[in-house]
């Protein structure tokens, strides 16, 4: 998780993410895409393979980078647990905002003007 | 309408943002004054207490949160105010004691009122790539973390 998210932090290897996203491509479809050049994108989709965010699938003569949708789920979760940390945290402060609201309803504070 | 939203942005922000049912003047209290922080910084339903809480919220002044959090012992966070504007900005640094020498990350917090209600987004600024993997990875077993580490070394190694 932690190397899918290093990997992921690159802008381009973000984009060829989602690029992928809508199907398999070959890298040359990748270049063309992206605009950059090809030694650059083979890096790119080395790193990303290593993270296993995507996988080489021979097609006949070629060989298309896809997805690996498992990775893309577990980095989710691993993420999802520290929000959760944060929804719990204002959950938590959702009930000490409920008190303050009605004390505040019974005896609200003067308006002021704020500079 | 009360889900927190969570987002990544660049290789150091993480975004985090909630709708409150109050007005900001009453969220941006709860969200800073000590008293209420003791309440929900750390949730009982991860298992974590406070069991210390100072905020002296003004420019220059310092706050310091400890939490205890089951079979874990206790760790403080702690920083400096930045930039104090009542009920609709907030800037301060954060440092996780236990990791000082990674620094402190930077969270701007807003309070946008949205009829009667308030829009709290935290944009926090970790010191590194390193520091924000290290805070996402806090709810998790300290084992994981170092087979973790190991595939950062292999990923660095590209």
């Amino acid at each position: 998780m932690h190397m899918s998210l290093a990997a992921l932090g690159d802008p381009n290897r973000f984009r060829i993410v989602e690029l992928l996203r809508d199907g398999a491509l070959p890298v040359n479809d990748i270049v063309a895409a992206l605009r950059l050049q090809q030694p650059q994108v083979s890096k790119h989709l080395k790193v990303l393979k290593a993270a296993k965010l995507v996988d080489v699938e021979p097609r006949g003569q070629q060989r298309l980078y896809a997805l690996q949708p498992a990775t893309l789920h577990e980095l989710h979760a691993w993420l999802e647990r520290y929000r959760q940390l944060w929804d719990a945290r204002f959950d938590a402060m959702d009930e000490v905002i409920d008190e303050l609201a009605a004390k505040d309803a019974q005896c609200p504070p003067p308006e002021r003007k704020q500079s | 309408m009360n889900k927190t939203t969570m987002e990544l942005s660049g290789d150091r922000e993480l975004v985090i943002s909630r709708v409150f049912r109050a007005v900001p003047r009453i969220v941006f209290d709860a969200y800073t004054k000590a008293e209420f922080v003791s309440r929900w910084w750390a949730p009982k339903s991860h298992g974590a207490a406070l069991v210390e809480c100072t905020a002296d919220v003004r420019v220059g002044g310092k706050y310091r949160y400890v939490m205890s959090v089951r079979e874990q012992g206790t760790v403080a966070f702690s920083g400096e105010y930045r930039e104090v504007s009542p009920h609709t900005r907030l800037v301060y640094t954060q440092v996780f004691e236990p990791m000082a020498d990674a620094g402190a990350l930077v969270a701007t917090v807003t309070f946008e009122e949205v009829n009667g209600h308030t829009r709290l987004t935290s944009r926090e600024v970790y010191p590194s790539k390193e520091a924000r993997e290290a805070a996402l990875s806090s709810g998790m077993e300290h084992g994981m973390r170092e087979s973790m580490d190991q595939l950062d070394a292999l990923v660095a190694s590209f």
